[in-house]
């Protein structure tokens, strides 16, 4: 099960902070993720970066149990 | 005994921009730069802001704030002394989010280097912020990715 972190309203959107999700690779647990969390939470992903580890992934990135998943999404700058 | 050089922090607590000064202030250095970003009552709503509420991962950002005071580090390399702390939670307009304290030998490596900290860790930090009114409250315009600090212009 890997750790998906939900920041900001992603959080808000999702209505947790956190969730353990098994999948295979960074996709996978967004895919999942928008499954359980519904479209509120796709909305926001759609405009988010997706971190593994605090590094930008790509959706085909594999992800194991020890590793983290942020939901990045864009913040007010100036 | 080496002094310490740094100083990261994120947290709930009410920030002390005196006592980062005056931590930076060290016996070599002729400058000692204070940048404090505060709570105000304007926004991009048509509603007098009284409070602003921040939230992040604690880990996390302070993680991305120590990658922006090593960058700093290696493009004024004469600074002494960096201080970025970072306010979550309630924070009442006039009261200071976040603070970055530079000293230096002179003047004009403090100033770049508390400029450059503090631009950077509002495009490289993961930061949300929540504005709130009388009677309601909102996510601060979401306009830009957060990117890694050495995707910024040098």
């Amino acid at each position: 099960m890997s750790r998906l972190l939900l920041l900001g309203p992603a959080r808000e959107a999702a209505g947790v902070r956190s969730a353990e999700i098994d999948a295979a690779s960074v996709g996978e647990v967004i895919a999942l993720a928008t499954v359980r969390f519904g479209k509120p939470f796709a909305e926001i992903v759609a405009i988010s970066r997706v971190w593994v580890n605090g590094v930008e992934a790509s959706p085909d990135q594999g992800v194991g149990p020890s590793d983290e998943i942020a939901v990045v999404p864009p913040v007010s700058g100036g | 005994m080496d002094e310490a050089s740094e100083w990261v922090a994120v947290s709930a607590q009410p920030l002390a921009p005196d006592e980062l000064a005056a931590w930076a202030t060290r016996r070599d250095c002729g400058a000692v730069v204070t940048f404090c970003g505060t709570a105000r009552t304007t926004s991009t709503f048509e509603h007098e802001i009284i409070e602003l509420d921040y939230e992040t991962d604690v880990d996390l950002a302070e993680s991305r704030i120590r990658a922006v005071t090593a960058r700093a580090r290696e493009r004024w390399p004469e600074v002494r002394a960096i201080a970025v702390h970072h306010r979550i939670g309630t924070v009442l307009v006039r009261e200071p989010a976040v603070v970055v304290v530079v000293s230096s030998p002179h003047r004009r490596e403090a100033f770049e280097a508390a400029q450059f900290c503090i631009d950077a860790v509002k495009r490289t930090v993961p930061m949300w912020k929540r504005e709130v009114w009388q009677g309601g409250s909102a996510w601060s315009e979401q306009s830009e990715d957060v990117v890694d600090v050495g995707d910024l212009a040098p």
